[in-house]
């Protein structure tokens, strides 16, 4: 693997007599999406601080580039943080400026910019994080979420190279809380910054993670891919990911990957051979067109309806359900064959048609509708396949992705949805 | 051990702890001159930075607001409290001196009075208490809200941005509104002795202008300045480290912070203005 862009080598801090980090070591690689996962108040901001130069570690050395921090020059410390931008998690937004001038002050203060330019930018970062009738309030005028979308803004206006997010989507709804993190996640793409999150947000913030580190009792106990971490061994997956998790099946119905890989093993081996099993794949088709022209959030909302219909028709049953990516769910039911599996389908699909995103035009957002200039349809298809305790779910799973038909359909424009 | 060693290194224990705490007062007030002296230097440290830094780019907008806030806002507050103390001063001194006919010196004292002393001295004290407290507080929140701490990670110096500006706004406004006080104050002087109390108004203004020499002027200009060094300075610093504060954490650090600046600027205005005055003399 290449250099890494920061890394930490047995840095310990203390806060008087109490001992936050103790040999912390990992490593940051330059143009990936780090997110720092651990228990609150096990030392991840103090972790981020230490990044940003905000605290220095009492032990350890932090590398930047390879080269140590203590060996840099004054110079090459000023270029270093001044490719980072840092968005707290109490916002730290100036309460004594709009959200406008909060947005641009990095500009104004440390850029040459002439004014017209600096207007431009600074709403663009409006715009995206849909603050244009906030730009005159005062932060203590603004909701919590809407806060954090202008530290968001504020943070990312400088176009940096290292964007360190301590807990972005605190506080905000389950809609708005995929919206950022997809607007970080679409932002790291198109600008190829470095990203480091602190978060609790499992299994979402997986989705846009391309590495996960694990602050568990004052040290990294893991570092490498989410996928890694499910097969991760250690007092850690117990105490921290199993507790966020159970919170994220409360609230969504779906389990984890990991919970969903877990259930279903146990289910084959209670299994005999031949008894066979039932597994329906969901999917929102097109999805990637429907967020560039409604935004992520719309997406995340149809979803967020579609989980709890699953849920309450699959999940009554003995249903277990999780989501595979984006726009895919994968719902097993071990104790039904196809015949019954179609049924309990059928009924479900009764019920979503009737009820299910009936008030599409509601929560898409009137405005948004009316500044769209085509039109966007949302198509959910699904799809059942039988399985046996001897064939892999993987199998099962495409099985059933080749079976998929559409089972609701809905266009919006301009004038309106058509159902 | 014998029990004979024992009883000695209990009686030397003994020994010591009375010891202790015999010496412990002196300790104490050892620890505090030191705290004090250490506290001394870093303010110090602190005024010479932000008064170096006032000289950087962008400044002239924030230190033009500032003065706004710490001095244009302060003028009617300081004009309401000058007129009635010019009025006391004509009152009293008309009272004490008509006893001796020496009435016509009425002019000469309030003038003297409010140039020398009253109008800097209070002029200090009443900025400490309307602008001061709430420079305190409002650096205050900024620190524990992490503001301050948002500057350093956007590469702007707060020390540049928040600190300098206010104290140069009090270095241009501290001696403009000591003499909008001394201004305002004769005229208080001439309404209560001339207007109220039939004084000949060309002995009141003569007598002004007889005995009032530019030095006095300059000298009362002189202490403005110190005092506004002083003043903004300590509340910047105590609200600038009111996150360091032993006492007291968050919310109540900034309230305990923003009551130390207020005393120890006024405590400061007036061991200063002894000490200015010994100077000019």
């Amino acid at each position: 693997m290449s250099t890494p862009l920061i890394e930490f080598r047995d840095v310990k801090k203390c806060f008087g007599e109490n001992n936050v980090l103790d040999g912390v070591n990992l490593k940051i690689y330059e143009g990936e999406v780090t997110t720092i996962i651990g228990l609150s108040g096990s030392g991840k901001s103090v972790l981020l601080k230490h990044i940003i130069g905000l605290l220095a570690p009492d032990e350890g050395t932090i590398v930047y580039r390879g080269k140590p921090v203590s060996q840099m020059t004054k110079q090459e410390i000023k270029d270093a943080l001044s490719q980072m931008t840092y968005m707290f998690q109490g916002n730290a937004l100036f309460d004594s400026l709009t959200v406008y001038e909060n947005i641009a002050l990095p500009l104004v203060e440390t850029s040459n910019l002439k004014k017209e330019e600096v207007h431009k930018r600074v709403m663009a970062r409006v715009e995206q994080t849909e603050l244009t009738e906030a730009i005159d309030k005062y932060p203590s005028q603004l909701s919590g979420g809407m806060q954090k979308r202008a530290a968001l803004a504020r943070a990312l206006v400088t176009d940096p190279k290292i964007v360190l997010f301590d807990e972005p989507t605190t506080g905000q709804d389950p809609v708005r809380k995929n919206a950022i993190l997809s607007l970080i996640a679409q932002y790291q793409r198109k600008f190829g910054f470095t990203a480091i999150l602190v978060s609790h947000e499992i299994p979402d913030v997986y989705f846009i993670s391309n590495r996960v580190l694990a602050l568990y009792e004052k040290k990294i106990v893991f570092q490498g891919t989410p996928e890694e971490l499910e097969e991760f061994d250690h007092p850690f997956n117990d105490e921290v990911i199993s507790s966020l998790e159970s919170l994220q099946k409360e609230l969504t119905g779906l389990y984890s990957k990991r919970q969903f890989k877990v259930l279903n093993s146990a289910q084959m081996k209670r299994k005999k051979s031949g008894e066979a099993y039932a597994i329906v794949v969901f999917t929102l088709v097109d999805v990637d067109y429907i967020i560039s022209s409604l935004g992520p959030d719309v997406v995340h909302e149809a979803l967020r309806r579609l989980c709890a219909y699953i849920d309450k028709h699959f999940g009554i049953i003995g249903g277990i359900s999780t989501r595979l990516n984006t726009a895919e769910i994968v719902t097993m039911l071990p104790h039904a064959d196809i015949e019954e599996a179609q049924s309990i389908l059928e009924d479900f699909v009764e019920d979503f048609q009737g009820q299910g995103i009936k008030d599409i035009w509601s929560w898409a957002g009137v405005r948004r509708l009316v500044a769209m200039s085509g039109s966007v349809t949302f198509t959910i298809v699904a799809g059942i396949a039988e399985g046996k305790p001897v064939t892999k779910i993987e199998t099962v799973i495409d099985a059933a992705r080749t079976n998929q038909k559409e089972i609701w359909s809905a266009t919006m424009c301009r004038q309106g949805v058509n159902i | 051990m014998s029990p004979t060693n024992g009883c000695n290194a209990t009686d030397i224990n003994e020994e010591k702890s009375i010891g202790r705490k015999l010496t412990e007062p002196f300790a104490a007030i050892g620890r505090a001159v030191i705290n004090w002296i250490d506290t001394l230097g870093s303010a110090t440290i602190f005024l010479f930075f932000a008064l170096w830094k006032t000289f950087r780019a962008r400044q002239l907008s924030k230190v033009i607001h500032q003065i706004y806030y710490v001095g244009a806002t302060s003028t009617a507050i300081i004009m309401l409290i000058s007129l009635f103390t010019g009025m006391v001063l004509g009152l009293q001194s008309y009272h004490a001196l008509v006893t001796f006919g020496a009435q016509g010196a009425v002019g000469t004292l309030v003038s003297l009075s409010l140039i020398r002393e009253l109008g800097p001295v209070l002029t200090a004290i009443m900025i400490t208490a309307r602008a001061g407290s709430a420079i305190t507080a409002e650096i205050g929140i900024q620190r524990i809200s992490e503001q301050i701490d948002a500057l350093s990670t956007m590469r702007i110096d707060p020390l540049r941005h928040i600190v300098s500006p206010r104290i140069a706004a009090a270095i241009i406004s501290f001696p403009l509104l000591t003499t909008v006080f001394d201004l305002i104050g004769m005229i208080g002087g001439y309404i209560s002795s001339v207007m109220l109390l039939g004084l000949n108004a060309g002995v009141y203004m003569n007598s002004i202008q007889a005995n009032v020499d530019l030095r006095d002027v300059t000298d009362g200009l002189i202490k403005s300045i110190v005092f506004a060094v002083i003043v903004a300075t300590v509340c910047c610093y105590q609200g600038y480290f009111a996150h360091m504060r032993k006492d007291s954490h968050g919310a109540k650090a900034v309230g305990m912070a923003t009551t130390s600046a207020v005393v120890i600027s006024c405590v400061l205005i007036l061991v200063s203005d002894y000490v200015v005055t010994s100077l000019l003399m």
